[in-house]
């Protein structure tokens, strides 16, 4: 059985949002909720990608990727047409989700943190929790998996910021609503934008509910070695690669996490322009190519 | 230390060799007034500027030259010193007597990686440490250069083209699993492929070749020499698969149970890089040595036109550690343009792990040595970048568990560096992946995995080496492991016959 990381399939799920499934049947087979990838789209220059795995097939041997294109990196990755191969693939990385029967569990989705918080729910749902799941986004046409939370949930909830679709509220607010009503939930898993994860975690904080969140940090092997993912936890330094990315919100030191993601976000703004350019240069000259025919 | 040109230490040696040749068979006083050779360098002020490898290596004449001050004495100290017992006087007096090819043949008979321990061994504190030379001499320094003359016979032999593909013995349809492609594991592939065993190759990384890859800088190693020996297993028939982490991507029980492999050999390395523990670490700006140096190796950073990788445009930076390790962060950090490159480490020079040629160089490219001073904690700026370390100045005290005498802190010794980077180099704990998912394997309170000196573990058919059973050592060290571990597996497997 080898990985042949070749795309199989690829969908704009929103503007600048891709799924794709790969070829991958090593990792389909072995991944639990929770885990994650690292990708590489050039093994000479490129640079390493932490990736949550939205879904795995393993009948089918393949697992499912969700991007946002924010860099160039991801830009790259979600170019890759169907057939073609993705350089490196490595996985599943990570401590799988705890998962158990913990009774009420309230699932929080922002933005494409939506596409890793579908394989937890759909395990906590399967362990016999009644699930209600929290999606939200900016504006209506950026939800995502909606249909598939839908699928595996026992209550959904639609926030926007606009109000475009769902409530016009940012998803601390059904959370806390959930908080102040008797059954409080039992857990709550959190994952989205750091901001969304760092404000969810205070929102129950006052409730004492167990608050989970997936940490996506700069790394560059995904195996422990480097440590350029890590985070403090209750005054202590863990790597998410290892220990995590599952971490107890209400002890992320959520501002350093921010501010080191925050790290390299010159060089990242430069080559994503860079990228935008490039890409802009091969639309123009493939318009001329056309254009000459 | 004056730097001298390649081309005058070439010239000086071709007419003192034409003078020793001529003057007849040597006698051990004409072998200890042969000058040592020194290693041609690039020129420190040009190197700080680039990747190559600094240390240029020996001329022929040299390192005949140098291979002339073996005394040839009965006792082989040095051989004891090495710690996989290479025929070091038969390989020198090859070379003395002009047959590098000759002299390579010797090595490998203990040695698999030449090219690589010729340039990454610590010889002052093996091999060339007991040697009768040097001791006469009063000086380390002067002893013979085992070293220099091992990577000059291993850089002929690569300059004649292909290596033969070692010879392989008729296939038995045993399988090995070697996880990690480093010196032990390395060394591991190809001792068993030798005898015929199919041979798997288990690399994390997207590139095989491990720590030599990732962890030594082009300048000290250039990565060519690892491409040679990976492709050496390659032509042998050994598969090498990239991508593919025991533990995650397949547990190592399975590889046995599942998979079908006849045995296994652990060698993943020292891979968890250690911090201090002391406020700050975590703040922008501090790095581990693993992270600082995989960027610029592995990830190629240091090419910043072309890699998508990015590294942090240091300026004024830390250093913490006093190995080879951090000696090869500081002068990366030189070689990325820092203004000021500052190594601090708690004890003293003549404490110092690193090799002392790796000192020499990094004192030569300009980094600045604080010993007997400790960082107490890093303060960062309202953005979280780190801006400033406050230390604290060491005396030695009495010796500790290890031999050393044990730094002390002095109280009320506080003081303040500026700062922009800071690069945490003192070590590396045991990776945890492999022990947290293979229940059944032995491991020490360190993390290390407790092998006897075979290799073999607590698990039948499961053998390891390396880093993961000595925690942080060296190539040599390693690729020793290798080799006892590969005959106990050959041993292994041609005791019990295939079922």
């Amino acid at each position: 059985m080898e990985n042949s990381n070749t795309v199989l399939f690829r969908k704009e799920l929103a503007p600048d949002v891709y799924q794709i499934r790969v070829h991958a049947p090593l990792i389909a087979s072995e991944r639990r909720p929770g885990q994650f990838v690292i990708v590489q789209v050039d093994s000479d220059f490129g640079e390493r990608v932490p990736l949550t795995i939205a879904d795995a097939d393993p009948a089918e041997g393949s697992i499912t990727l969700v991007v946002q294109a924010v860099g160039k990196t991801t830009h790259r990755l979600a170019d890759i047409p169907v057939g073609e191969g993705i350089a490196n693939l490595l996985g599943p990385l990570g401590t799988p989700t705890h998962i158990e029967r913990f009774g009420r569990v309230v699932c929080v989705g922002g933005g494409i943190g939506v596409a890793p918080l579908h394989p937890i729910a759909k395990a906590m749902k399967e362990a016999g929790n009644h699930v209600t799941t929290i999606i939200g986004a900016r504006n209506q046409s950026l939800l995502i998996f909606v249909e598939e939370m839908s699928r595996i949930s026992d209550e959904v909830i639609i926030c926007t910021d606009d109000g475009s679709a769902g409530r016009k509220a940012l998803v601390t607010h059904p959370l806390k609503e959930l908080c102040e009503t008797a059954p409080k939930p039992d857990c709550v898993v959190a994952i989205g934008p750091p901001v969304m994860m760092k404000f969810c975690a205070e929102t129950t904080r006052p409730y004492g509910v167990h608050t989970i969140v997936s940490l996506n940090t700069i790394m560059v092997d995904g195996t422990g070695m480097c440590g350029g993912c890590r985070v403090t936890v209750g005054n202590e330094t863990k790597f998410v690669c290892v220990d995590g990315p599952e971490f107890d919100g209400h002890k992320v030191d959520f501002d350093n996490m921010m501010q080191r993601l925050g790290a390299y976000r010159k060089h990242e703004a430069s080559a994503h322009e860079q990228c935008h350019l490039d890409m802009e240069a091969s639309r123009l000259e493939e318009r001329r190519r056309a254009d000459g025919k | 230390m004056s730097h001298r040109e390649p081309s005058e230490l070439a010239r000086e040696a071709g007419a003192k060799l034409r003078e020793v040749l001529a003057a007849g068979p040597l006698n051990p006083k004409d072998r200890m007034a042969i000058p040592a050779q020194e290693m041609p360098v690039q020129d420190h002020v040009d190197r700080r500027g680039n990747m190559n490898e600094v240390a240029l290596g020996y001329t022929p004449e040299q390192a005949r030259l140098e291979a002339m001050r073996c005394l040839q004495c009965r006792n082989k100290p040095c051989v004891a010193g090495c710690p996989v017992a290479i025929d070091i006087p038969a390989f020198l007096k090859a070379v003395a007597d002009g047959d590098p090819r000759a002299a390579i043949d010797i090595i490998r008979r203990n040695s698999l990686l030449p090219a690589v321990c010729g340039r990454v061994c610590p010889q002052e504190s093996q091999c060339q440490e007991p040697c009768t030379v040097g001791k006469a001499l009063k000086n380390v320094d002067k002893a013979v250069s085992i070293g220099r003359i091992e990577r000059f016979a291993a850089d002929m032999e690569a300059a004649a083209g292909t290596p033969d593909v070692p010879e392989v013995k008729p296939e038995t349809g045993r399988r090995v699993a070697v996880i990690g492609s480093g010196p032990a594991s390395i060394t591991v592939a190809a001792d068993v492929r030798r005898e015929g065993h199919a041979v798997t190759v288990f690399e994390a990384f997207h590139k095989p070749g491990g720590v030599l890859l990732y962890g030594i800088p082009e300048f000290r190693l250039p990565k060519s020499i690892v491409e040679r020996e990976i492709a050496a297993l390659k032509a042998m028939g050994v598969v090498i698969r990239t991508n593919f982490v025991v533990g995650r991507t397949r547990k190592l029980s399975d590889l046995v149970s599942k998979d079908g492999f006849d045995a296994v050999f652990v060698g993943t390395g020292a891979g968890l890089p250690k911090f201090m523990g002391i406020p700050g670490e975590n703040l922008v700006g501090v790095f581990s040595a693993n992270e600082f140096l995989t960027r610029s190796n592995l990830m190629r950073a240091f090419d910043r036109a072309r890699a998508d990788t990015p590294i942090c445009n240091c300026r004024k930076v830390a250093v913490l550690g006093g190995g080879n390790v951090a000696m090869d962060a500081a002068r990366t950090a030189v070689r990325l343009g820092a203004d000021e490159v500052h190594l601090v480490y708690r004890r003293t020079e003549a404490e110092m792990p690193a090799r002392i040629e790796e000192v020499g160089h990094a004192k030569e490219e300009g980094v600045v040595f604080h010993t007997l001073v400790n960082a107490k904690r890093f303060l960062g700026d309202s953005y979280g970048c780190v801006r400033h370390m406050e230390c604290l100045r060491y005396e030695l005290g009495e010796p500790d568990n290890s031999g050393r005498r044990r730094p002390v802190e002095i109280p009320g010794s506080e003081f303040m560096m500026d700062l922009d980077t800071v690069i945490v180099a003192i070590g590396n704990e045991s990776n945890p992946l492999i022990r947290q998912t293979t229940p059944g394997l032995g491991f020490n309170k360190w993390g290390n995995i407790v092998a006897d000196d075979d290799g073999r573990t607590s698990l039948p058919n499961v053998f390891a080496g390396g880093d993961i059973v000595l925690g942080a050592a060296t190539v040599i060290l390693a690729m020793g492991q290798g080799r006892k571990a590969a005959q106990a597996i050959n041993s292994m497997l041609a005791a019990a016959p295939k079922t």
